[in-house]
């Protein structure tokens, strides 16, 4: 009697810690923080999402009230002793953007130091968080800052990239992603009997010189670009309507994608292209940059030389070189917004003037991370600076030539939906370009997975 | 009277010992699943961070379905789980036997059964990356080839339909085939020596002896095998995810139905995986009736039934 | 005479198979190690069968690096996976003799309903669970990685399997006349007999646990609560930034190793149980 009056507590027991397991910890997350401070008032907690640590670094470097970060870098602290809280997740697989979504829906009811005060966004998809009805950026004017005159030095593509459609900013850049090409010297020697930037420049200027140097490589035994994913850029940046209109639910499809895949097609037919690099971002492409490869050239913004082009080259400084695209484009960029909601206006607005405006800081940030900064004047000065060239491009200075293609770019009008337009066109006319499927199955297929990645979209529209 | 009272309380003590099982299963698991099925009725999704609906549609989504690609998707998931789960069973089946046959004089099988543990410890999704980059058409597996000279150019396996499905289901076999032996090899074991000493008395030769005894006897851990396997393949997710970044590349062959799930998961459309959900539910659940009526009689002694049956048959055998 | 040839041959054809298959399935862990060992410039210039001398270096690299607390990581996945497997083993070895060895009114109904939910695709449940949770408080916390595994229904039926073949209930009936308590019978006598399922499914649940990607990556937010999984998506998530592909490879080798060290203890354990598991009678 008395074991199964024992046994009987027992299984109480563990039900009772199951049970308290879950409350106990409620109330260690709910009670901590006993709510809302007074508003005015600015919160001890500084909030930031991010996908990494590139705007920490980029806060550490240039923003003055920082006193040290913990050593995990979860947690840096200010001279005023607000902490910052860095809040990172992976932007791979939507990661980032599933859980910023998720905190930004609770911003309302969360407590005053639980609210998201600083976001980042990428080019991609700012314009999901720019949107005026989503109302998640908060605009600039509200932080006490003028667009106008206090960024007046900011490239204005970058300006327009961060409004909504009324033209309200809602979100300010320190980086700028002005692309260029990047070619291999020795390859250019070889075939061309140079490797002056300027003589280069003129063989690859537009699309027809292009197509003739193309020719010359092929002859000697080379690929002008790794991969047609290569060139869906300065295609892509170049659409003259957004792939979905304000209010509407239909995308359309811009004659520039279809030149896209009609020329990818020809290239890749012609031996212009390395048939076995598909895509970007994995093994093949990688290795397309190193000394084995017979891939000539990439078409790179300045982050892309820096971290993906140097460490996936195994052979010394000064091999590779760059000159002007054949074509103006833009290739990424990190935008910065204050979260609607935040407690912390103040040190908001502060973080965003020292690291996407101060110009010193900026051109701090270009020489110590080779980043093309968001300054007109500062980047035109970068580039008559030779204490701004490159061991890596052989002493080049590759302002000099990012310079004038940030000034020319001409930014595609965006939409909250172009993040996966992008990606799934590309990868259902992958399939095309490699001949596993015909034409008008690979436009079946991007009908069906965008329907998917979009349930609102309606109807998809086709050019011709 | 004490006696008396014994029987019935012991009865009842079966409701303790299953108690925090269902506690724990009602509260993370079925308030989740009635959630998705309530929802599957509903058009209910994100557009950016705005979201839309929750609006009673009915049965829409369900039907929205039907007319999607979902079929094709369920038997891309069949053929690669086909594929990966034949040889993967025949060969665990085959090893697990081999184990505890200690006529076979097996050296360092304490080696051999580690070793082929190991992949199953690997994350699948690790072990994706790692295939996708030693099978790419600049990786070591084509250079081996090239340099042993069985093939001049480069095989494209991710690129055709037959070598993507091929190395899903190679993998797929890989992972599993170890765990498979194990627990067939856990089961043989605990078949009773007494019933192969009695039939090696009555002369049951190796393959008699496997498809007589060893079988039935282990039908119970077998049928497990097959639903875990079952449930498994239905949920086959990562290792295609990963191959073939998401896509089911080639125009969409290896796209599985979690796949298929995931991307609606992924838009955030509450509605449309809820509705795929319930679809995938009622599949698993036919399945398995028939797996469990299959493998499962009712006779709970069918086991000893089945082993006498054998003993009887050896020794027809051995009389005649 | 005639029974001894064949076993002779069988016995070279089970060997050399058993070879052909181990080393499927070392020659992609020596490509991991061999990949570990090697710089990311190495790397570039493409496969080789020789290992490099790079390895100290790359777990220089993966130990120092704040924003991925590897060791951190492999701490919590051991909490995670260690708590999952004792509680999923245990609890569902309690159902499985609950459901067993007695007989009682519902019986026959929970047995029926967990072979329904065994079917059951997690994934989907995923999304309804983190609203749960997040309403219940546990959101960013290692408690619902480890609770919800008391209902396994999988390692459930295989347990019950098990006793089915294993436990004569005339040696519960035996207990219960020494005096033994219900409980305590469970735990005295029933829990031993079933060493070779725990040991068996103990693994399996460690190891599902511990590769566990999708229900984490839902629930934790913080870098100190982050398993390993979660970081190795981070690492290579964190695209352009930190392109280094041996440090990749050596952060799976760094998440592999401590799973296969437990792996090899529990083994041993397993076949001394299996052996030794004469429980018939």
């Amino acid at each position: 009697m008395k074991k199964r009056v024992v046994s009987a507590l027992l299984i109480a027991a563990m039900a009772v810690t199951a049970m308290a397991g879950c409350g106990s910890n409620s109330g260690g997350s709910g009670g901590g923080n006993d709510g809302g401070s007074a508003s005015g008032e600015e919160g001890k907690v500084i909030n930031i999402y991010s996908w990494n640590d590139e705007f920490r670094e980029r806060v550490e470097a240039v923003y003055p009230e920082v006193k040290e970060t913990s050593s995990d870098g979860t947690v840096t602290t200010l001279n005023d002793g607000t902490e910052i809280h860095w809040i990172i997740n992976p932007n791979q697989d939507g990661v980032y953007q599933q859980k910023l979504d998720e905190a930004l829906m609770k911003q309302a009811d969360a407590a005053a130091d639980d609210k998201i005060d600083i976001f980042l966004s990428e080019t991609d998809y700012v314009n999901k968080y720019t949107d005026k009805d989503a109302d998640a950026a908060m605009p600039l004017k509200d932080l006490g800052i003028d667009p106008e005159k206090d960024l007046a030095d900011q490239y204005e593509f970058t300006k327009v990239t961060a409004s909504d459609t009324e033209g309200v900013q809602r979100g300010s850049t320190w980086q700028c992603c002005p692309g260029l090409l990047v070619y291999r010297r020795d390859i250019a020697k070889e075939v061309f009997g140079t490797d002056d930037p300027e003589e280069i420049g003129q063989k690859v200027k537009d699309w027809d010189a292009m197509k003739g140097t193309a020719e010359e490589l092929k002859a000697k035994g080379y690929f002008t670009f790794s991969s047609y994913a290569d060139t869906f850029r300065l295609y892509g940046n170049s659409i003259a309507e957004s792939w979905v209109s304000p209010g509407e639910t239909v995308i359309k499809v811009d004659q520039k994608i279809m030149d896209w895949v009609k020329s990818s097609k020809e290239w890749l037919d012609a031996g212009y292209l390395d048939k076995n690099v598909k895509g970007q971002w994995n093994d093949d492409w990688n290795k397309a940059m190193g000394s084995a490869s017979k891939v000539f050239a990439f078409l790179f913004p300045a982050w892309g030389i820096d971290f993906t082009l140097k460490p996936n080259w195994d052979g010394g400084d000064g091999v590779w070189g760059v000159t002007n695209p054949p074509q103006e484009y833009n290739w990424g960029g990190s935008y910065v917004h204050a979260c609607t909601g935040t407690d912390n206006a103040e040190h908001v607005k502060d973080i965003i003037l020292a690291v996407t405006v101060n110009k010193d800081n900026l051109l701090k940030i270009s020489k110590d991370y080779s980043d093309f900064t968001n300054t007109v004047s500062g980047m035109q000065e970068a580039a008559k600076d030779d204490s701004f060239s490159s061991e890596f491009l052989g002493g080049q200075n590759a302002f000099t030539y990012f310079a004038p293609v940030a000034e020319n770019i001409q930014i595609a009008p965006l939409s909250a939906y172009d993040q996966g337009c992008v990606e799934l066109i590309q990868n259902s006319f992958s399939d095309y370009l490699q001949g596993k499927v015909d034409y008008d199955k690979a436009k079946t297929n991007f009908e069906t997975a965008i329907k998917e990645r979009y349930p609102d979209i309606t109807e998809i529209q086709w050019p011709e | 009277m004490k006696q008396k009272n014994k029987k019935v309380d012991y009865s009842k003590w079966g409701y303790f010992f299953i108690l925090p099982f269902f506690i724990s299963f009602f509260i993370f698991s079925l308030i989740p699943l009635i959630d998705t099925i309530r929802y599957s009725f509903f058009e209910y999704y994100r557009s950016g961070i705005k979201e839309i609906g929750p609006n009673f549609v009915g049965m829409a989504n369900y039907a929205s379905l039907l007319g999607s690609d979902m079929l094709k998707y369920a038997a891309n998931t069949m053929i690669l789980w086909v594929i990966g789960f034949i040889p993967q069973i025949v060969i665990a089946l085959v090893l697990a036997e081999w184990f505890v046959d200690a006529r076979l004089k097996i050296r360092g099988t304490q080696f051999f059964k580690v070793v082929i543990y190991l992949p199953n410890l690997i994350m699948a999704s690790a072990f994706a990356m790692l295939f996708f980059t030693m099978f790419s058409t600049n990786g070591p597996v084509n250079g081996i080839l090239m340099s042993i000279g069985l093939t001049s150019k480069p095989i494209d396996f991710l690129g055709s339909v037959m070598g993507t499905r091929s190395l899903v289901g190679f993998m797929n076999f890989l992972m599993w085939f170890g765990n498979s032996t194990i627990m067939l090899m856990a089961a043989i074991m605990g078949i009773s020596p007494d019933i192969f000493e009695a039939s090696e008395l009555d002369g049951c030769n190796s393959f008699q002896r496997f498809f007589f005894i060893t079988l039935p006897q282990i039908r119970p851990i077998l049928a497990y095998t097959l639903i875990t396997a079952i449930i498994g393949g239905l949920q086959m997710f990562d290792v295609p995810q990963i191959l073939t970044n998401g896509q089911g590349s080639p125009d969409r062959t290896s796209m599985t139905l979690i796949m298929f799930l995931n991307s609606h998961l992924k838009s955030r459309n509450y509605g449309m995986a809820g509705a795929l959900s319930v679809y995938l539910f009622i599949v698993s659940g036919i399945l398995c009736f028939f797996v469990y009526r299959m493998t499962n009689n009712d006779d709970p002694d069918g086991s000893k039934a089945a082993a006498k049956k054998a003993k009887k048959l050896a020794k027809k055998q051995g009389r005649g | 005479m005639k029974s001894k040839q064949p076993n002779h041959l069988r016995s070279i054809v089970a060997h050399v198979v058993l070879i052909i298959l181990s080393f499927m399935c070392l020659f992609f862990f020596y490509i991991l190690i061999v990949n570990a060992t090697r710089s990311h410039s190495d790397l570039q210039k493409g496969f080789s069968a020789l290992p490099g001398a790079y390895l100290l270096d790359n777990l220089k690299n993966v130990a120092n690096d704040g924003t991925f607390p590897m060791f951190r990581g492999i701490l919590n996945s051991l909490i995670v996976s260690g708590c999952s497997a004792a509680i999923c083993t245990y609890f569902s070895a309690l159902t499985a003799y609950g459901l067993y060895a007695y007989n009682f009114k519902l019986k026959k109904i929970a047995f029926t309903f967990i072979m329904a939910i065994l079917v059951m695709p997690t994934q989907v449940t995923a999304m309804g669970f983190l609203r749960l949770i997040t309403n219940m408080g546990m959101y960013d916390s290692l408690l619902p990685l480890i609770i919800p595994s008391i209902a396994s229904p999988a390692v459930f039926y295989f347990m019950y399997s098990y006793l089915q073949s294993s436990l004569p209930l005339s040696l519960v009936e035996a207990a219960r006349i020494d005096g033994s308590g219900e409980f305590m019978t469970f735990n005295r006598i029933v829990l031993p007999i079933m060493k070779p399922a725990i040991a068996v499914q103990a693994i399996f649940s460690f190891v599902g646990s511990w590769n566990n990607y999708f229900v984490p990556a839902l629930v934790i937010q913080s870098k100190e609560k982050m398993t390993v999984p979660i970081l190795i998506a981070t690492l290579r998530g964190a695209d352009y930034m930190n392109f280094d592909m041996g440090k990749i490879y050596t952060m799976i080798l760094v998440a592999i190793v401590p799973i296969i060290i437990v792996y090899l203890l529990l083994s041993k354990f397993i076949i001394a149980g299996v052996t030794l598991g004469g429980v018939k009678e």
